[in-house]
C-alpha cells in the first residue's frame, strides 16, 4: 500500500472539546491548541497522516484526509 | 460509507465532558461497523444507565435506552425474537457489574450471540463520582474519601468464569486495538466481552489526582502490557490487554431453535 499523503486536517471545531488527547498524542507533534482551546494543525507539512489523533479523538473532532481517500 | 454516517449528528457535540474515554469508545465502535459494513438496520445497541449508556443514543441504529444495569435482559429478548440483528450493549463498569451483575453473568452463561462492551472508568461519573466494583483498594471517589477499602473485581475474569466465549480487554489509548476487538467480538457467534479501559477526568482523575484526560490516556499505555509479555513476568502488577477467550460453543438462539423444532416434531 503506498504511503498516505495528507491533504488536510478536518477539525470540527463546534465539536472539539479542547481535552488536548490529540496534541499531547501526536507522535510528530503537529497539532496545538489554539487561543479559543481547539485543535489546530500548526504544522501540517510534518504529518505523516497516521490517523492516529482521528481515531482517539473523543468528540469525533477530527479527520485526517488524505489525496487517496479523494480519490 | 463515512463514519458520520452512523450517527445522529443533531445531538452531537455530545455530553460527555472533555476528554472523556467513552468517546473514543464510541469512534473505535464505528469504525468497526465500518470495517463490517453492516447496515445501520442490522444493529441494536441497548444500553443501560451511564454516561457509558448515552452511547445509544448518539448511533444511528436501532437503539433502546433502558433501566440501570438490565441492558442485557432486553437485549437478551431483542436477541431471541430477531436472532439474526447484531445487538450491541455497551455499559459502564458500575452498570454492568454492581447493578446489572447477575444479567452480565447469565448472559455469559448462555452464551447468548451479544456483544457486550464494558467501559471501565473504575467510577460512577454521572451521579458524582462515587465508588464501583472497580475503583479497587486505595481508590479515591467522593464516597469513600479516605480511599475504598472495597476490592475490585476483574471484568475479564468474571467474564471467563460465568463462561463467555470472546473475552478480550485493551484501553482508550490503545484505539485500534479496541476497533480490531469490537470488529471479532460482532462476528464472534456467542456472548463476547470487551473491556476497555477508560479514562473519567472529571472524577477519577481529579479525586486520584492522575491530571489531565492527556496524562490519563498515556497512562493506560504505562500500566498495561501484552498479555504473556516479558513486562508482566517482570512487573506484576501491569494489566493485560488481548484476547483472553475465543471458542465456538453453541449459541443460545440457536439452541432455542433447536428446541422448537424439537417440540414441533413432538406435537
Amino acid at each position: 500500500m503506498a504511503k498516505a499523503k495528507l491533504k488536510e486536517h478536518r477539525i470540527n471545531r463546534d465539536w472539539c472539546k479542547g481535552c488536548g488527547i490529540c496534541v499531547e498524542l501526536c507522535p510528530k507533534k503537529v497539532l496545538e491548541m489554539d487561543a479559543e482551546e481547539k485543535s489546530a494543525a500548526v504544522r501540517p507539512e510534518d504529518c505523516i497522516a497516521c490517523k492516529l489523533c482521528e481515531m482517539r479523538c473523543p468528540d469525533l473532532a477530527i479527520e485526517i484526509i488524505t489525496e487517496q481517500d479523494e480519490k | 460509507m463515512a463514519l458520520k454516517d452512523y450517527i445522529r449528528e443533531r445531538f452531537f457535540p455530545h455530553m460527555w465532558c472533555a476528554g472523556c474515554g467513552h468517546g473514543t469508545v464510541l469512534n473505535s465502535l464505528l469504525r468497526a461497523v465500518e470495517q463490517l459494513g453492516l447496515s445501520k438496520n442490522e444493529i441494536v445497541m441497548v444500553s443501560g444507565i451511564g454516561c457509558s449508556a448515552r452511547i445509544s443514543g448518539y448511533v444511528d441504529f436501532h437503539s433502546l435506552h433502558t433501566l440501570h444495569g438490565r441492558a442485557l435482559a432486553f437485549a437478551t429478548g431483542v436477541k431471541l425474537s430477531k436472532p439474526e440483528l447484531n445487538v450491541i450493549v455497551p455499559m459502564g463498569d458500575g452498570d454492568a457489574l454492581a447493578i446489572g451483575g447477575n444479567h452480565f453473568l447469565h448472559a455469559a452463561r448462555r452464551n447468548i450471540g451479544m456483544t457486550a462492551i464494558v467501559m471501565n472508568n473504575k467510577i460512577y461519573g454521572m451521579t458524582g463520582g462515587q465508588f464501583s466494583p472497580l475503583t479497587g483498594i486505595g481508590g479515591m471517589a467522593t464516597t469513600a474519601p479516605y480511599a475504598s477499602i472495597d476490592r475490585s473485581f476483574d471484568v475479564v475474569e468474571i467474564a471467563k468464569a460465568a463462561g463467555a466465549t470472546y473475552v478480550a480487554r485493551s484501553t482508550a489509548f490503545h484505539a485500534q486495538e479496541c476497533t480490531k476487538m469490537i470488529h471479532d467480538a460482532i462476528l464472534h457467534d456467542g456472548f463476547s466481552v470487551v473491556e476497555i479501559m477508560t479514562q473519567c477526568p472529571t472524577y477519577y482523575g481529579r479525586k486520584n489526582k492522575l491530571g489531565e484526560a492527556p496524562d490519563m490516556i498515556k497512562r493506560f499505555k504505562d500500566i498495561t502490557t501484552p498479555i504473556g509479555s516479558k513486562a508482566k513476568q517482570e512487573n506484576p502488577d501491569l494489566i493485560e490487554r488481548g484476547v483472553f477467550v475465543e471458542k465456538n460453543l453453541p449459541e443460545y438462539c440457536a439452541e432455542y431453535d433447536k428446541i422448537i423444532e424439537r417440540a414441533k416434531g413432538g406435537a
